[in-house]
């Protein structure tokens, strides 16, 4: 009972990552692919002014995964970290290199130093939620086992880890792109949010696509993950996806993008919820049981405890500053970013 | 399960690299802790900046508080992301620390993530919402920052407090880890003389540097209000914080000295036990020996136990292989005494000026000790952790874990710590120059508002 709540916690923290640090990977996939300075100068002038304010909040719920895991589940983390110390440290340093160039960006006073943070941004951008996605797939596919004898590099690249890893990049750029058609279409830029428009429509057929072929991926690289996902719990959440998604293009296609975020944020997240309740009651499938996993019921308990009191204080905080953002409180002057005239 | 942790106990992993492993945690450790300093104190001194500007109406109050909550935001989120790489590096280096004493200490973790959460989401309230927010609503905001600063601080702390006092459980038989009691390991002994000796630390370190900034600019002839402002301020706080920062660390220094006696016999380089021990001032350690430094008789055993004669135990109480490389622990000693001693003498000067004259100091090397005290100050926060987490060694678990018992077994950790400090030495660099131009910037009440 506590490892299952302890779980759904980490669950949730998880899914939080996904759709939230999710869509700033997405930002900056779409920094990435913009175009030349001239041309892609408002869309990352977008970019910046949309994640400025929510980047960092965003960031700490990955914080919020690895602090409930170690404490709730060490007898999983040590292995987990173990094994897929290559993904995970090449994610590490991608993170670094990712947020400062991020957070320094706005310091840039010439083109050529605006260039050389933007592209440090936008390729950390692709790279971290790609091997994020890796270690997830390696885990959930049964490839870390528990005396550490799966090898550096083969343990998360097999199928299942590259696609879940491909998997994260998309979702992330279609995750961003609704976000930010919305954020272009509340603060009045037509241009701008027709344009993501059409990277959300773009980037979510591409995301359902990869996510079909995916499935006939897994039936043949990991089929217990597969029976998971097509049988009971996982397969609701597989349909819910699904659903979410299609639908969501609809919003999308239609213009209504406030409702188009919620839609994309469950489309995301279920895959991940989905993927849990598939190798549920295992933490790593086949090796470890959730309930082996777990820390002691003392620290289960205090921890439980210390998150409801913390997220009583964290969601309304969090709440207050995502409706600043959504009013437009905070709002700062759209900067096109990289033409001629300097983004300061 | 029982095997996994005799796996973790026993079978020790064959890590040729454990030393790199350890500079590796070090150099994460040593760019982020001088960033947890700005977390700590930088946005209290905002907050007074403000409160000053509530009070008076006086723009340049407003105007100084809005530039430091700029630099407040840039540190804020380059510790972000080195305190990331610090949680996954705890997992990637120390797998079979966290699998068999996760449950214990993690639960402090807990706790610090969800700090950390709060003063991220109201540090971008409190900086994006100037000119934005009402500004009573902005002041508001900045308290949360200051709170769950302080809270983050002491949950992290208690970690490392409870690393080197691990209490809060039972241990099996067979060396597992049972009834795990996570508010006495979080309240354990050392937490609080090193909460104080840091949370003080925090406003030395960042105190002197903004002060340093603006002692430089003091030195090539800016004198305004504004300057001025800014230099006042960030002294006024390490003037009253230095000297007690002293006293602060007689206590820390005597907790050591019952808990951990062989890290105090250590930071003085003491061989033998010696009832009546002296205090050798300065000098360095070298080959086992001190060369230089002044023998004061007695003094070491009245500082640790307030008694003369009171014994205090040598390096020669425990094996050879129980101690930790002593060179490193004293001379670190030394170093960070003798910096706090210096930081605290310019603040007396400061304070004295401040009495007789009325004003601050005329004298150039006034400013000159100032703007060196700011990376003085570095030096020795760093020199302070050297002691502690190095005086801690072999152990990482205190007398329980040792740390080549918790490393973990993959491979490549030189190739892991090559690329770490390439991307971390061009972090500090990008860092410097912004900030350096940030600072030739005028103020920011000259440029256009919102």
């Amino acid at each position: 009972m506590l490892p299952d709540l302890a779980a759904a916690v980490l669950l949730i923290g998880l899914t939080a990552y996904a759709v939230l640090g999710g869509a700033d990977f997405g930002a900056g996939f779409w920094d990435l692919t913009a175009g030349g300075a001239e041309r892609g100068a408002r869309v990352r002038g977008m970019i910046k002014r949309s994640m400025g304010p929510v980047w960092e909040a965003n960031h700490v719920w990955l914080i919020f995964v690895l602090v409930i895991m170690w404490t709730c589940f060490p007898q999983a983390f040590g292995p987990v970290m173990e094994t897929l110390y290559v993904p995970l440290f090449l994610a590490a340093v991608g993170i670094i290199l990712r947020g400062a160039a991020f957070a320094l960006r706005g310091e840039a006073a010439t083109i050529s130093e605006a260039r050389a943070l933007g592209a440090t941004f936008a390729l950390s951008s692709v790279l971290t939620p790609f091997f994020l996605g890796a270690a997830v797939g390696a885990v959930a596919s049964g490839q870390v086992p528990l005396d550490g004898s799966a090898g550096a590099f083969s343990s998360w690249t097999n199928a299942t880890s590259l696609l879940a890893g491909a998997l994260a990049v998309l979702n992330g750029a279609y995750l961003a792109a609704v976000f930010l058609a919305a954020d272009a279409a509340r603060s009045g830029f037509d241009d701008l949010a027709e344009a993501f428009r059409r990277r959300a429509l773009g980037a979510g057929i591409a995301t359902g696509a990869l996510a079909i072929a995916g499935i006939a991926i897994v039936n043949s690289d990991a089929p217990d993950l597969y029976d998971g996902l097509t049988s009971g719990a996982g397969l609701v959440f597989v349909l819910l996806s699904g659903v979410a998604g299609v639908a969501t293009l609809a919003m999308i296609w239609t213009g209504r993008f406030g409702p188009a975020r919620l839609g994309s944020a469950i489309a995301v997240g279920s895959v991940l919820v989905a993927m849990a309740l598939a190798i549920e009651p295992d933490f790593l499938p086949g090796e470890l049981s959730l309930d082996d996993a777990a820390a002691g019921d003392p620290t289960l308990i205090a921890t439980l405890i210390s998150v409801a009191v913390g997220l009583s204080l964290i969601l309304p905080s969090l709440a207050y500053l995502f409706r600043l953002v959504l009013k437009g409180r905070l709002d700062q002057e759209l900067k096109p970013i990289g033409a001629e005239e300097s983004p300061r | 399960m029982l095997d996994l942790l005799s796996a973790a106990a026993g079978d020790q992993v064959s890590q040729p690299y454990l030393l790199e492993a350890r500079q590796m945690q070090a150099l994460s450790l040593g760019v982020h802790i001088p960033l947890v300093c700005f977390g700590i104190s930088f946005p209290a001194m905002v907050l007074f900046l403000e409160g000053l500007w509530l009070r008076t109406g006086d723009e340049t109050y407003r105007a100084l508080a809005k530039r430091w909550s700029k630099v407040m935001l840039i540190l804020f989120a380059v510790g972000v992301v080195t305190g990331t790489i610090l949680s996954f590096e705890l997992g990637l280096l120390w797998p079979r620390f966290m699998e068999q004493w996760g449950e214990v200490f993690g639960f402090a973790f807990a706790l610090e993530g969800v700090a950390f959460f709060l003063e991220a989401i109201f540090i971008t309230i409190y900086v994006y919402g100037w000119d934005r927010l009402p500004a009573r609503t902005h002041f508001l905001a900045g308290f949360p920052i200051v709170l769950s600063g302080i809270a983050g601080a002491t949950f992290v702390i208690a970690v490392n407090g409870w690393m080197n006092n691990p209490t809060g459980f039972d241990l099996g038989s067979n060396g597992d880890v049972t009834n795990v009691r996570p508010l006495e390991a979080l309240f354990n002994d050392n937490l609080w003389h090193e909460l104080v000796h840091m949370y003080l630390a925090g406003f030395l370190v960042a105190g002197f540097l903004v002060a340093g900034v603006y002692a430089y600019a003091w030195l090539r002839g800016r004198r305004d209000r504004y300057h001025r402002a800014g230099l006042i301020v960030p002294l006024a706080v390490v003037a009253i914080v230095a000297p007690t920062q002293l006293l602060v660390g007689d206590w820390a220094a005597r907790t050591v000295a019952e808990n951990q006696p062989v890290k105090l016999a250590s930071m003085e380089g003491l061989d033998e036990t010696t009832e009546g021990a002296p205090l050798t001032i300065g000098g360095i350690y070298l080959n086992g020996k001190v060369y230089g430094g002044v023998a004061i008789p007695d003094l070491l055993s009245l500082l640790a136990f307030h008694d003369p004669n009171a014994e205090v135990q040598g390096l020669d109480t425990v094996p050879a292989n129980d101690r930790p490389p002593v060179a490193w622990v004293r001379n670190a000693f030394q170093v960070m005494v003798g910096i706090g001693t210096l930081l605290a003498l310019i603040a007396v000067w400061f304070l004295w000026s401040r009495w007789r004259h009325g004003s601050l100091p005329g004298s150039k090397w006034f400013y000159r000790a100032v703007v060196l005290a700011g990376p003085a100050g570095i030096v020795a926060l760093i020199a302070g952790w050297i002691v502690t987490e190095v005086g801690r060694q072999p152990w990482i678990v205190y007398e329980l874990m040792r740390t080549e018992e918790a490393v973990t077994g993959a491979e490549g950790i030189p190739v892991g710590y090559a690329t770490l400090a390439v991307v971390y030495a061009g972090l500090i660099v990008v860092v410097l120059f912004l900030l350096r131009r940030l600072a030739r910037q005028g103020p920011e009440s000259i440029e256009t508002v919102g």
